[in-house]
């Protein structure tokens, strides 16, 4: 716009030196909610800078305003201390802008190569990017083979590709939205020692994540949103996971009670049991055996992908086990009895997927509740459903667990991930079920939606049931479990008492214990 | 020798429409939507192309418009599909319907006419070569250009960086958005070659094949087209395959008929659909599940957020 060179003097004073991006009371509407509610920040060059928030608090609706998938609604974005309209993720990858997605923006169809070069400019041939992204992936030690198919490949390697994706594009600031949930704590620490290189190479990281411990360990400036506002701004060196999540909820969290519980007879038990996957993308299960005792929880800990999914189909019931294993609940065998069944002996399981297979988004909450209990009967009388007894409970469950709905009985699509699962998690556990099976219980749930969850589940094993679950996050497993397990590929280690092991015995076996995860070698274990 | 090469030279006739209307609908579904419509944009292809030919005295003019009308329906399809966001399945048995009955109205003033079959000499000097001489001269230069087509679909879906986009976008439309790259533009883009190349397949066959205009003349070749791109298990080369075996199994029926071979008539006309169910069931039957090649998004609706 203007002639002059010197045009620093007409944008307001953006105090001390010119920070690399800006946003200044950026709002950003959906209809009468407002995602993003006058929210600002600034963040330097060379800096990591840390986003933090419950769940719907505005952090992806910002970072995306940022690259240009949303526009704003009212606000301004400054680049390097000018006014800039960010107008499509191009434009944004033109400014220096790279971001590393939460759920992962591949195509499973296509290669790593054709994936990368789909996010940078049309001028390059696939082949010329296969050879850079070989090249770069090395240096960086985030190893990847250019030609692979990306359905072929772990949620591990997966990332790497939006990292290396993003470097090759070489940016000035890396948004990273929850990149380590996937991941083992030892390529989490992989992951930090390339942030921290390209923090010293000048770029600046925007860095979302819900563990506040390594927010800590990794960022020198934090802004906390709530509810779409921010809340103020920190440097979380100076914090402690506490006063972090303080900040973010607004409230004390409740510490969890751990409780002192007696260990009773096994409940729920599971011997030889091996099966091959249905397909070339499942996960062959091999001679699992397992037993959880009365007032027991028991953690399956695992990467995505090495056989969580297949087993929780098998314990619930949902996929017949073979006839060679032997499942007992209460020292019933219930080897070949489906799901219902199953329920019927006082059995509950949560699957990990919320929308469509834990719950029906088109369907009221009342409605949801019948999923897991029509086959006990309690809420049916003479075939027909008693509306009254699904209403009373679903109420129940609400208020107990604190789940937020915008109005009474509304459909589950409608309610937040976070929300939803303390519904799912609580529709289970308020039927106190002798046994219950858990995949991923707080998964993608705010720190005081998970403490909830923690909590209920802790109880309910305090009251003689016997409780697994199947986990990514180490640091629930080593909140709440009294033994684990540790899934990889598909074969399950022997449980070991939570207070005999610690996160880098249990993250070696996550890895697979010198195999690569991948089943070729060279790229886990450089030391 | 003489009847052999004839009999070839029909099958290749009967295949080229299903060929060009099937990498219509391959390059279309490859890029996310199903559009089950082909039949009425054959027929409305069928149609408009011997209009425009009568109309004009020449057949060339003739192909022109039937590609123009299969285009067009096809793009009122886009527009319902891509921008109100409609049920694709549902549009596209619409769009079906909706091409029979229109082309029924645009045909009528030309029943009974028939047109010259112009022949396509084009590469007389190769008459002298026995066998493969008739056949590369009897062979009509739009079976030749489906040759051509196909060659360039897949050199354009797994060479060019304008097809990778469409894999991306027949993969992952939210990725491909977030990307920064316009879903909707990409599938319109689709949607219209499928359209152009449903019309040319039909007004082959009222141009061509008959010549002559009839009501319903497709009779069902567009449910062939679009049963062939799974057969193809949507990849360019099997298509050909494909595409020449119902060819080959429509042709023979005729002949089987003629010859006595006491096979019910009905039986055969089912040949090429009963085929299409053995190759589905051997596709997931397959331990490698869904097909690889499947486009992940085909069929469902995608609405840009901004």
């Amino acid at each position: 716009m203007s002639a002059n060179g010197n045009s620093e003097a007409k944008t307001p004073p953006t105090k001390g030196n010119p920070s690399l991006l800006e946003a200044r009371d950026i709002t950003k509407a959906f209809g009468d909610l407002y995602a993003n509610d006058h929210v600002s920040l600034s963040i330097m060059p060379g800096e990591i800078h840390a986003l933090l928030g419950e769940n719907g608090a505005g952090k992806s609706t910002l970072v995306k305003m940022m690259y240009g998938v949303l526009n704003p609604t009212s606000g301004q974005l400054f680049w390097e201390g000018e006014p800039v309209d960010i107008a499509s993720p191009a434009h944004a990858r033109a400014l220096g802008i790279g971001m590393v997605f939460q759920h992962f923006s591949l195509f499973e169809a296509l290669t790593v190569a054709e994936n990368i070069s789909l996010a940078l400019p049309g001028d390059r041939s696939v082949a010329d990017i296969a050879s850079e992204v070989a090249e770069v992936s090395a240096s960086y030690g985030l190893p990847l083979e250019p030609d692979r198919a990306v359905h072929t490949l772990s949620v591990g390697e997966r990332q790497r590709i939006e990292i290396v994706r993003c470097l090759l594009q070489h940016p000035r600031l890396l948004v990273m939205d929850e990149p380590t949930s996937v991941l083992t704590p030892q390529e989490a620490d992989k992951l930090f020692l390339t942030l921290e290189r390209l923090s010293g190479e000048g770029v600046a990281i925007l860095y979302i994540s819900h563990r506040l411990e390594e927010v800590k360990r990794l960022c020198s400036a934090a802004t906390i949103l709530r509810m779409g506002k921010n809340v103020g701004d920190c440097d979380p060196r100076n914090e402690t996971p506490a006063s972090l999540a303080r900040m973010m909820v607004g409230e004390e969290i409740e510490e969890i009670k751990a409780s002192d519980r007696a260990i009773g007879p096994v409940r729920f038990q599971v011997e030889n049991l091996t099966r091959k996957a249905d397909d070339i993308f499942g996960v062959d299960l091999n001679d699992i055996s397992l037993a959880v005792h009365s007032g027991q929880i028991l953690g399956i800990a695992g990467i995505a992908g090495n056989g969580q999914d297949e087993l929780f189909a098998l314990l619930s019931g949902e996929q017949k086990a073979p006839k060679s294993a032997l499942i007992e609940i209460d020292q019933q065998t219930v080897t070949g009895l489906d799901i219902n069944e199953r329920r019927n002996l006082g059995a509950a399981f949560v699957p990990e997927e919320r929308m469509g297979h834990g719950a029906v988004p088109h369907l009221i909450l009342s409605e949801n509740t019948l999923l897991s209990t029509h086959a006990i009967g309690i809420h049916v009388s003479s075939g027909l459903v008693d509306r009254k007894k699904t209403g009373a409970y679903s109420t129940k469950v609400v208020e107990r667990f604190d789940v937020r709905i915008p109005r009474p009985d509304p459909v589950a699509g409608n309610l937040s991930g976070g929300n939803l699962q303390k519904f799912m998690v609580g529709r289970e556990i308020s039927l106190n079920p002798g046994v219950l099976i858990v995949n991923q219980p707080t998964w993608g749930v705010d720190a005081g939606a998970a403490a909830t969850i923690r909590q209920a589940i802790i109880d309910l094993a305090s009251n003689g049931s016997a409780v697994i679950i199947i986990s990514q996050d180490l640091d629930e497993i080593f909140e709440i479990c009294d033994s684990v397990s540790v899934i990889s590929d598909g074969t399950l280690s022997p449980p070991v008492p939570i207070d005999k092991t610690d996160y880098e015995g249990i993250g070696l076996l996550m890895g697979g214990m010198g195999k690569s995860e991948t089943g070729k070698g060279g790229d886990s274990h450089a030391h | 020798m003489e009847t052999f090469i004839a009999i070839l030279l029909t099958i290749v006739s009967a295949s080229t429409p299903l060929l060009i209307a099937a990498m219509g609908e391959l390059v279309v579904e490859r890029s996310g939507v199903l559009n089950l419509g082909i039949e009425g944009m054959m027929i409305i292809g069928a149609a408009c192309g011997f209009a425009g030919a009568v109309m004009s005295g020449s057949v060339f003019i003739g192909f022109l418009i039937g590609i123009i009308g299969g285009a067009i329906l096809s793009y009122f399809f886009a527009i319902l599909v891509l921008n109100f966001a409609t049920n694709q399945v549902a549009t596209g048995l619409a769009l079906t319907l909706a091409g029979l009955g229109i082309s029924g109205l645009i045909g009528k003033p030309f029943a009974g006419i028939t047109i010259q079959r112009e022949p396509i000499e084009f590469l007389s000097f190769v008459n002298d070569i026995p066998v493969v001489g008739p056949m590369l001269n009897g062979i009509d230069a739009i079976a030749y250009f489906g040759f051509a087509l196909l060659l360039a679909v897949a050199w354009f879906l797994n060479r060019t960086r304008a097809g990778l986009i469409l894999r991306a976008v027949g993969d992952n439309p939210v990725s491909a958005h977030t990307l920064g790259y316009n879903v909707l533009r990409v599938r319109l883009y689709a949607i219209l070659f499928g359209g152009a190349c449903a019309g040319l397949a039909g007004a082959y066959l009222s141009l061509y094949y008959t010549p002559f205009w009839a009501r319903e003349m497709t009779a069902g070749r567009g449910w062939i087209a679009l049963a062939l791109v799974v057969f193809a298990s949507w990849l360019p080369y099997r298509l050909l395959i494909g595409a020449y075996l119902f060819g080959a199994v429509t042709i023979l029926q005729f002949h089987a008929q003629g010859a006595q071979i006491n096979i019910p008539q009905q039986f055969m006309a089912s040949l090429p659909y009963l085929a299409t169910i053995i190759v589905l069931i051997a596709i997931s039957a397959k331990q490698t599940g869904r097909a690889i090649h499947t486009p992940a998004s085909l069929g469902r609706i995608f609405v840009p957020d901004r």
